[in-house]
């Protein structure tokens, strides 16, 4: 009996069988996945990644809410093109606080992925609100009830000790100042110890409702921080080829 | 592959198949081979990855990874391909950058190629703020008519896109009108008597029974430091000429009470970081010739 003729106990034992495929995709993963946990060379550490302010988690959780997603991407692939229009091709530690990522592949809108500071926020309020009364062409829906709503800071730090959990070098002191210090970002006075909690975050009157804070502050605080975070003006693209 | 007898062929009656000899409870299973054509393309696959493997990043290491006989990588290739597309743009590119604003605009060449890398430009960065045609909306200025707020000389432009408008960059260009309203500094009353008289500085109806000198002399106290005796506006201050019917945000009673209520100042950003010195001086000619350019 050859060794072809052994396959009918995997043809007759259907136990037998489901092992033996877990076995052949588990090779697939192990190969391609697992060193990627372990390889110094693909893990890139870079200045200037931090994790987010709550008053930014509390936007993107906005961003997931209302499912930007679905038409916007946030990857700049290191092709050509996309260079030559958005800017730096993203790095994969510019999303590593990020659970999950938001990468993408759907493109209805254009990447976002550095579209901090591109635009006034006096634009992205106007945008949000009603994005055809700039771009008369855009198939971009209206949220207007972001500006109308106030933002809930109630349960930020239960999420901050979720993602905490999951890796992100979230302090208790940290977690303790969520509602604080998301207040304190959403407004023009000085925001105290954010930026000793959060190295060179923002704050300002994002939203543009003095007094209030809505979930607009928190959305356009979090669009404005998008790829702001890596200086590229100090970053050695020759040393980082991979 | 085989059947349990390679020596006895066995082949069903029905069909005249080959079986493959296999038997279960009297039922036996044909024999059909994957074809010829499929076959081939898997081998020719198999034949390629190992090639793949030795030219191109592979195989995990215990710190490293296989680099491939030529040291491949996704990034390189980008920069490779950068560098390449400004060789081909290259003697043009060199062109722009040895030229004055000016010299550009002279020659038809340089002008065709600054217009063409300015309007590319223009679609990806200013046009969701100015409009797919500089043509603007409220708040955000017109760049195809002859009225400036900052200028429209070609130098006074290209400072514009370089450190933007109220943008916060140390060379921004800088200048708001002040809440009037929200500040309390001027009443209902009186806020409402200098937007009419700013309505009648370009002959637009007012209100009736408006008390014209009453507006003049608020106009004069709060206004004129900025927006000049006559209203004509100042361009180091980019407070806007109110007297030519061109308006920035609405020449309705509504829009300017709204103005002196809550002040006015709507923020271009600083492309100096963003966009390379080419870039801007393409799009600086590009603005200048979208129809206004002094
Ligand atoms: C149906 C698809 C769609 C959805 C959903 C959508 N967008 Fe957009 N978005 C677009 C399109 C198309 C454009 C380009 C036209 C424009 O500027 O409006 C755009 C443009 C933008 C821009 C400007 C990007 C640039 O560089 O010019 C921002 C910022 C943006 N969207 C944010 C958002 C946010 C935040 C959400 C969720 C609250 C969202 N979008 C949801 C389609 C979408
Ligand atoms: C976030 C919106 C926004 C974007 C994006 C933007 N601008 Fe502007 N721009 C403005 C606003 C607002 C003004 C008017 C400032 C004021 O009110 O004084 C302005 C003014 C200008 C002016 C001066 C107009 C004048 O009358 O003096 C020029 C020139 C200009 N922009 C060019 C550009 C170019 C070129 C780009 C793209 C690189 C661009 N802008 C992108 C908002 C924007
Ligand atoms: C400190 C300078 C300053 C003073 C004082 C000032 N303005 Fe202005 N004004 C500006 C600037 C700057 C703008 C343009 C704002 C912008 O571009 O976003 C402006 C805009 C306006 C506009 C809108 C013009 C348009 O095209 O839509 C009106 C109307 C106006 N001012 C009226 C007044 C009146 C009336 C007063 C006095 C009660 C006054 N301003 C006082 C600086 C000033």
């Amino acid at each position: 009996m050859s060794l072809w003729q052994k396959h009918a106990i995997f043809e007759k034992n259907s136990i037998i069988l489901i092992i033996g495929v877990l076995i052949m995709i588990s090779f697939g993963g192990l190969i391609e996945i697992l060193p990627l946990f372990y390889l110094k060379s693909t893990i890139e550490k870079v200045d200037g990644v931090r994790p987010y302010t709550p008053l930014e988690l509390a936007g993107r959780n906005i961003y997931l809410r209302e499912g930007c997603y679905n038409c916007h991407s946030q990857m700049i692939r290191s092709l050509r093109d996309e260079v030559e229009r958005y800017g730096h091709y993203s790095l994969a530690a510019e999303s590593m606080y990020d659970h999950p990522f938001q990468w993408g592949s759907k493109r209805n809108g254009p990447d976002l992925a550095r579209v901090g500071n591109k635009y006034s926020d006096e634009w992205q309020r106007q945008h949000l609100n009603d994005p055809r009364s700039l771009v008369p062409g855009s198939i971009m829906p209206g949220y207007p009830w972001l500006a109308k709503t106030e933002l809930d800071t109630n349960h930020l730090d239960q999420h901050m000790s979720v993602l905490a959990l999951e890796g992100v070098p979230y302090s208790a002191d940290m977690i303790s100042k969520a509602a604080i210090d998301a207040k304190a970002q959403a407004s023009d006075e000085d925001p105290g110890e954010l930026t000793k909690r959060y190295p060179k975050a923002v704050a300002r009157n994002f939203g543009g409702r003095p007094g209030v804070v809505t979930e607009a502050d928190a959305l356009i605080a979090y669009l404005q921080m998008l790829g702001t975070q890596v200086d590229f003006k100090i970053y050695d693209d020759k040393a980082n080829l991979r | 592959m085989s059947s349990t007898n390679p020596n006895v062929k066995m082949v069903d009656s029905h069909t005249g198949t080959a079986t493959t000899g296999h038997e279960w409870d009297g039922i036996q299973e044909l024999n059909t081979p994957l074809p010829r054509w499929w076959l081939i393309i898997l081998w020719a696959s198999v034949i390629w990855s190992f090639g793949y493997v030795v030219v191109y990043p592979a195989i995990p290491l215990v710190s490293s990874f296989t680099t491939g006989m030529f040291g491949w990588s996704s990034r390189g290739d980008v920069a490779a391909e950068l560098n390449s597309l400004k060789a081909l743009r290259g003697p043009m590119v060199n062109a722009l950058n040895g030229a004055t604003l000016a010299d550009i605009e002279k020659d038809p060449k340089l002008l065709t190629f600054a217009r063409a890398q300015g309007k590319a430009a223009f679609g990806d960065n200013c046009a969701p703020c100015h409009g797919a045609g500089g043509g603007g909306s409220k708040g955000f200025a017109n760049l195809n008519d002859d009225d400036w707020l900052w200028g429209g000389k070609l130098e006074d432009i290209q400072a514009t896109i370089s450190f933007g408008v109220r943008s916060g960059h140390g060379k921004a260009r800088d200048g708001s009108m002040p809440a009037f309203g929200r500040d309390g500094i001027l009443k209902t009353a009186e806020m409402s008597q200098v937007a009419d008289y700013v309505l009648s500085l370009s002959g637009l109806p007012t209100d009736k029974g408006f008390d014209k000198a009453a507006g003049a002399k608020i106009f004069e106290e709060n206004c004129a430091a900025c927006h000049g005796p006559e209203g004509k506006g100042d361009m180091a201050l980019g407070s806007p000429n109110l007297t030519d019917k061109i308006w920035l945000f609405g020449g309705d009673k509504a829009s300017i009470t709204e103005g002196l209520t809550n002040g006015r100042g709507n923020v271009m950003p600083a492309w100096v970081d963003r966009l390379d010195d080419t870039t801007i001086k393409a799009l600086t000619v590009y603005v200048h010739t979208l129809g206004g350019g002094k």
